[in-house]
């Protein structure tokens, strides 16, 4: 009793002396039945790894980023191509070694920076002289990985090897950059977030660069955690870690700032805590809606919007296996597939049959490839002829994961495999944990036989799909086809989009000739939303960025 | 009492240690690594085996281990692999949450489990009896995780009473000075949200307390119908003390001494039980914290938090037993 009483005096006292520090500022209203009209609450599957979008490459980070953040590049609405956003317009050099940039005038960071040719060379300088602890590929992912090294490193492999030379700033409105050595998509990588604009001075003011901790733990500093500043049409307002990124509407956005003016995105890692957060009203929306949630959502009158699908999920064929080295094998194989009734049975709906290696929406793709249609009977032929009528072959397969492109591993094995039984193929399953196991198998031994693999592009290069896979000799696929490396390298280096176009479709075709895997489909990922939220710009890219969004009373 | 203390305090050194041994293999045996988890499929070899230099996982284990060791040592718990923020400052982010949450979760285990335990003594082989046995059962035995579902999924999907995620309502605008988002609300007089923290902490704690209110509710039982028999109690009847100031006086508060125990020993399991809690209601404590550190091999993570369990759950029992010496004063006597 005494405790009890002792407590409440406490409290009282407490709350005497502890003035609300709301009723000063502002006075906004709250709670959640008048959070409608201009909040926007969307539900994220984990906090950003980084609010400094050049220290991230997860999807988290860079929604958010998106909504901050502006770069040079954007993309089409809808779609993964090229568009003006901070340039209004670049030109190439012939040798594709410097890109002149003109810039949008009057745009002027979140922090009041103006945005100008000398805050575009300071952020492509930030990014070449990463040194020590922010070239771990954890942080600096994408600058490594698309300019291919730094100004100077520890590690040989990356010292110096960087395509990217030098930027000048020769008037306020134009950025000129050269590089050492051309770089075909750096147009199409620009439009990547973690190469957004950020203000020089907020970077200088927090500390952008002062990434401490040991290199086995780096710790971001003050800019990357509470003061990312850009150009966008949200200013940064709060984060609480694991359970909310809070932003606010740029009164001073250079472009139409639109009805959401605030933004909400509470972390909710568990896939159906999410589906029931958005049934019990209390999100407008999520991401990556789960295959077996669509219908039901769908049914109970919640909106579910597809994205193009931007990847691919493929039935590998490694050609290590003397099986599989016969490529009348091969073919057998693809037409006893029945990819309509596994993209039916498997995979979430909306879902389209692959014919290439990269999506529709990818520059190259073509719809002249060879296209091993179902059907059993030609496929037994295919093996008869072979003389490998009573084949037994390994099947590789994943288990425990649910990736972009292949939510359900197991179901995609079951019902490739039945289809290989029809036609008289003995399988045998050889299922193993995704990390390390089946990864490790995949790429670094040459002991397996079918595998079940795909890829989720990073921005409109077809190189990034086909090059990653067939640019080069790999334990993956078991083959060596010079004539194939060099088709897909030369049509890298094109200058002109057309040329390179046509010399991107000729290596699709030449290797669906050539077969070494199956294209199965590409997957549409989904979102879901409440009915009240309209216009949600999907995006292949998940260029999405909210101002364009209404909602309903 | 100052030596009890003393002694279980410095009893904890051992096995704080012990553990940290056992964390550290058991951490390490989890299949996968932060360099594959981090990297995903078109990892190069070269990337792996950079990022696992890195992290020290190229060197023997035993180095492994002083070096961690050597680091806990002067306070540096790591920093997490996922949002690389130092641990212990991610722990003292969400204790808080966890706290509030245990805090009600067991104000409704032994608000409720105490009474219930009672009365079903007292009409002992009546149907409130029997009520009160077949519920406790239930409450024993159905899992955490499937209750919390349950109750999320009537209460908050389908009849909306009350919020399915989270600490706070996404559009509240409030100010946490303390991190106990309802003491942060009367604290800062935002009624609206210490009320809206509050709702968001019901359906957790019920979930949560079911299960030590069951066990509390069946040992008050049947500590009070021996009590009740106990020869004192016939010995106090014959005296003439009137039933209700003996029920008061003597039989519950004789009863009490097992059933602190069990509260005491519940501690444990609701920490255990708050990472599945959390995690079905999204709420931003050291439980679902810890849940997703073992989806992404947050070694830091998982180390630093379960040894910090493991200091409140001995600290917990410490508290128990000293509060021996308050109900039952013969244990004040006792070396």
């Amino acid at each position: 009793m005494r405790v009890t009483a002792l407590a409440a005096a406490a409290a009282m006292a407490l709350t005497a002396c502890a003035a609300s520090e709301r009723e000063g500022g502002g006075g906004e209203a709250t709670g959640s039945d008048e959070g409608g009209r201009d909040t926007f609450i969307f539900a994220a599957s984990a906090d950003p790894a980084s609010l400094d979008p050049a220290f991230a490459n997860d999807g988290e980070s860079f929604r958010v980023a998106r909504q901050i953040f502006e770069g040079l590049v954007g993309t089409q609405p809808g779609t993964a191509d090229p568009a003006p956003l901070l340039a209004e317009d670049w030109e190439v050099s012939e040798d594709g070694l410097t890109y002149t940039f003109d810039l949008k005038e009057d745009v002027t960071f979140h922090d009041g920076t103006p945005f100008d040719g000398e805050a575009v060379c300071a952020n492509f300088e930030r990014w070449n002289n990463f040194t020590g602890i922010q070239q771990s590929e954890s942080l600096s992912y994408y600058w490594q990985k698309v300019n291919g090294g730094f100004a100077s490193s520890d590690v040989p492999e990356l010292d110096g090897t960087g395509k990217y030379d030098s930027c000048e700033a020769p008037d306020a409105s134009t950025a000129v950059i050269t590089m050492k050595s051309p770089l075909p998509e750096f147009i199409s990588a620009l439009s990547l977030p973690a190469f957004s604009m950020q203000s020089p001075t907020a970077m200088e003011e927090y500390g952008a660069d002062d990434v401490t901790g040991a290199a086995d733990a780096p710790i971001l500093p003050e800019y990357a955690t509470a003061h990312p500043t850009g150009t966008g049409p949200y200013v940064f307002e709060s984060w609480t870690s694991g359970q909310e990124v809070v932003l606010v509407g740029n009164p001073d956005y250079w472009g139409e700032q639109g009805q959401i003016q605030r933004i909400v995105f509470p972390v909710i890692s568990d896939a159906t805590a999410r589906r029931q957060a958005l049934q019990a009203g209390d999100i407008d929306g999520y991401d990556l809606v789960g295959p077996a949630d669509v219908v039901a959502l769908e049914e109970e009158g919640f909106q579910i919007v597809n994205r193009e699908p931007f990847n691919i999920l493929y039935l590998g064929m490694n050609q290590a296996n003397p099986e599989l080295a016969d490529l009348k094998v091969r073919q057998a194989i693809a037409h006893a597939i029945n990819k309509e009734a596994l993209v039916a049975q498997t995979l979430p709906e909306g879902t389209e049959v692959a014919t290439n290696f990269v999506p529709p929406s990818v520059a190259g793709w073509s719809d002249q490839v060879a296209t091993y249609e179902y059907d059993p009977e030609k496929a037994k032929a295919l093996l008869a002829e072979a003389g490998k009528s009573n084949l037994t072959i390994d099947f590789n397969y994943p288990t425990n994961v649910s990736r972009p492109y292949m939510p359900t591993p197991e179901q995609v094995f079951q019902s490739i495999s039945a289809d290989l039984q029809e036609v008289g193929i003995t399988i045998n399953p050889v299922p193993e944990p995704w990390s390390p196991e089946y990864l490790d198998r995949m790429q670094g031994t040459p002991d397996h036989g079918l595998h079940l693999l795909g890829w989720t592009g990073d921005y409109n290069d077809t190189y990034n799909f086909i090059g990653v896979f067939f640019g080069a000799p790999a334990n993956e696929w078991g083959f060596n086809d010079p004539e194939l490396f060099e088709m897909i390298g030369d049509a890298r280096y094109q200058t002109s989009v057309e040329d390179q176009t046509a010399a991107y479709e000729a290596a699709n075709e030449a290797i669906l000739e050539r077969l070494p895997g199956v294209p199965l489909a590409h997957p549409v990922p989904s979102l879901a939303f409440s009915p009240k939220v309209h216009e949600y710009p999907a995006s292949p890219v998940q260029d999405e960025v909210f101002n364009v969004i209404t909602l309903d009373d | 009492m100052a030596r009890l203390v003393l002694q279980r305090l410095a009893l904890l050194i051992p096995t704080l240690f012990g553990l940290s041994i056992l964390l550290f293999l058991w951490v390490r045996a989890l299949p996968g690594g932060p360099a594959t988890a981090l990297l995903g499929e078109r990892a190069t070899p070269e990337a792996v085996e950079r990022l696992n230099r890195l992290y020290g996982f190229d060197q023997p284990l035993h180095e492994q281990y002083v070096r961690w060791l050597g680091q806990l040592l002067q306070g540096n718990f790591g920093v997490s692999s996922r949002t690389r923020l130092p641990v212990l400052e991610e722990f003292l982010n969400r204790f808080p949450a966890t706290i509030e949450l245990t805090i009600l979760a067991l104000v409704i285990a032994v608000g409720v489990g105490i009474p219930l335990g009672y009365v079903a003594a007292r009409y002992r082989g009546r149907f409130l009896d029997h009520g009160t046995v077949v519920a406790s059962l239930i409450g024993v035995t159905i899992p955490v995780f499937f209750l919390a579902f349950l109750l999320k999924y009537l209460f908050a999907v389908q009849l909306g009473w009350f919020p399915s995620a989270g600490r706070q309502s996404p559009a509240m605008i409030a100010t946490h000075p303390t991190g106990f988002y309802v003491l942060d609300g009367l604290l800062t007089r935002e009624w609206d949200a210490a009320w809206d923290a509050l709702l968001h902490l019901v359906l957790p704690a019920l979930a949560l307390g079911s299960i030590p209110l069951a066990i509390i509710a069946r040992i008050t039982r049947a500590s009070v119908i021996e009590v009740q028999s106990a020869d004192y109690v016939r010995t106090a009847k014959a005296k003439g003390l009137k039933a209700p100031r003996l029920r008061r006086r003597v039989v519950l508060r004789n009863a009490m001494l097992p059933v602190a125990t069990t509260i005491g020993l519940q501690v444990g399991l609701l920490l255990s039980g708050a990472v599945l809690t959390e995690t079905v209601f999204a709420f931003n404590g050291i439980g679902s914290f810890l849940a997703d550190a073992v989806f992404d091999l947050d070694y830091a993570v998982l180390q630093g938090f379960i040894l910090f369990i493991a200091v409140v759950y001995a600290l917990a029992n410490l508290a128990v037993d000293i509060s021996y010496g308050i109900i039952d004063p013969r244990m004040r006597a006792r070396r």
